[in-house]
């Protein structure tokens, strides 16, 4: 499990899982455009089991007591991870299939509850998908 | 169509099984052969939302998919199946009799496994279990995606170069 902080002094609000290096790429876009990375906790999920996924999530979310999870793809192993710690404590946000502008509206949130920050940045992450073209 | 991939994955429905092998084989269906899965609505329901609305997904234990294998293998539709470990594939293939390849999508590292690729650990009977399918006239590849080469049982059982 590759972890950072992203950098700089805050205290992280979300973790941020994905494939690959989705996780990293898209926190490192978030510090260039707006210096907030430090807002965010990166996780990747690479040559882990499903039981060492959940309880890396779970241990960051202990450490920082951050709230939110952002996962990439619905059908991910990450997801289904996030999934089962939702379901034992209400209190965790997922939000699937995260991109760069759900991000930045989080990060820039001032939403009294994780809950509400989480579905506002999700709004717009949806609402910045478009197609230019005919 | 019949099953064109049967596939050994401990993490089961993701984005690999989904995505990297379901869309280019036009997968209409996936099998999860699973006791623990199969014993459990929650489970089941967590693994149905991870898939796409026109895949459909059956849920079976090992019995269940020995007796029902037939069905799967006759449905005019593209399928996948997938168990969590090597020892529910072997009983499968044991029981069934009429698979003729299995695929190690992902075993990852566990107490007692050693490694042998980037995604395939195992312990001393996964091994014996493996060998015994390949002897009855199973091929046996891991190959994690598509476009990664299939690598035969003996090769993987060398392990990888460091």
């Amino acid at each position: 499990m590759n972890e950072e902080q992203g950098g700089g002094p805050g205290s992280p609000r979300a973790i941020v899982v994905g494939h690959g290096e989705f996780a990293g790429g898209l926190v490192s876009a978030v510090g260039q455009i707006c210096g907030m990375a430090d807002k965010l906790v990166v996780l990747s999920m690479m040559g882990m089991t499903p039981e060492d996924i959940e309880s890396t999530i779970r241990e960051q979310l202990d450490r920082t007591g951050a709230r939110v999870i952002f996962t990439d793809l619905p059908a991910g192993s990450a997801t289904i991870a996030a999934r089962r710690i939702v379901k034992e404590d209400p209190g965790i946000v997922l939000v699937s299939g995260v991109n760069l502008a759900t991000l930045l509206d989080f990060v820039f949130s001032t939403a009294a509850s994780p809950t509400e920050a989480a579905r506002a940045a999700a709004e717009r992450g949806k609402a910045s998908l478009i197609v230019v073209g005919r | 169509m019949a099953i064109h991939l049967y596939r050994i994955d401990d993490r089961l429905i993701h984005g690999q099984v989904v995505v990297g092998w379901g869309q280019p084989l036009n997968a209409r269906f996936m099998v999860l052969v699973d006791d623990l899965v199969a014993s459990s609505e929650w489970e089941k329901e967590l693994y149905r939302m991870a898939v796409p609305p026109e895949m459909e997904i059956f849920f079976a234990d090992v019995a269940t998919a020995i007796k029902d294998h037939a069905r799967y293998a006759t449905d005019p539709r593209p399928g996948m199946l997938i168990t969590g470990d090597i020892g529910s594939m072997y009983h499968l293939v044991k029981g069934v009799k009429a698979i003729g390849s299995v695929n190690l999508g992902g075993i990852h590292h566990r107490a007692g496994r050693t490694q042998k690729l980037r995604y395939v650990f195992l312990t001393a009977d996964e091994e014996r279990q493996l060998r015994a399918l390949e002897a009855a006239g199973v091929e046996v590849t891991a190959q994690d995606v598509p476009s990664a080469r299939a690598r035969p049982l003996s090769e993987v059982l060398e392990g990888e170069s460091p």
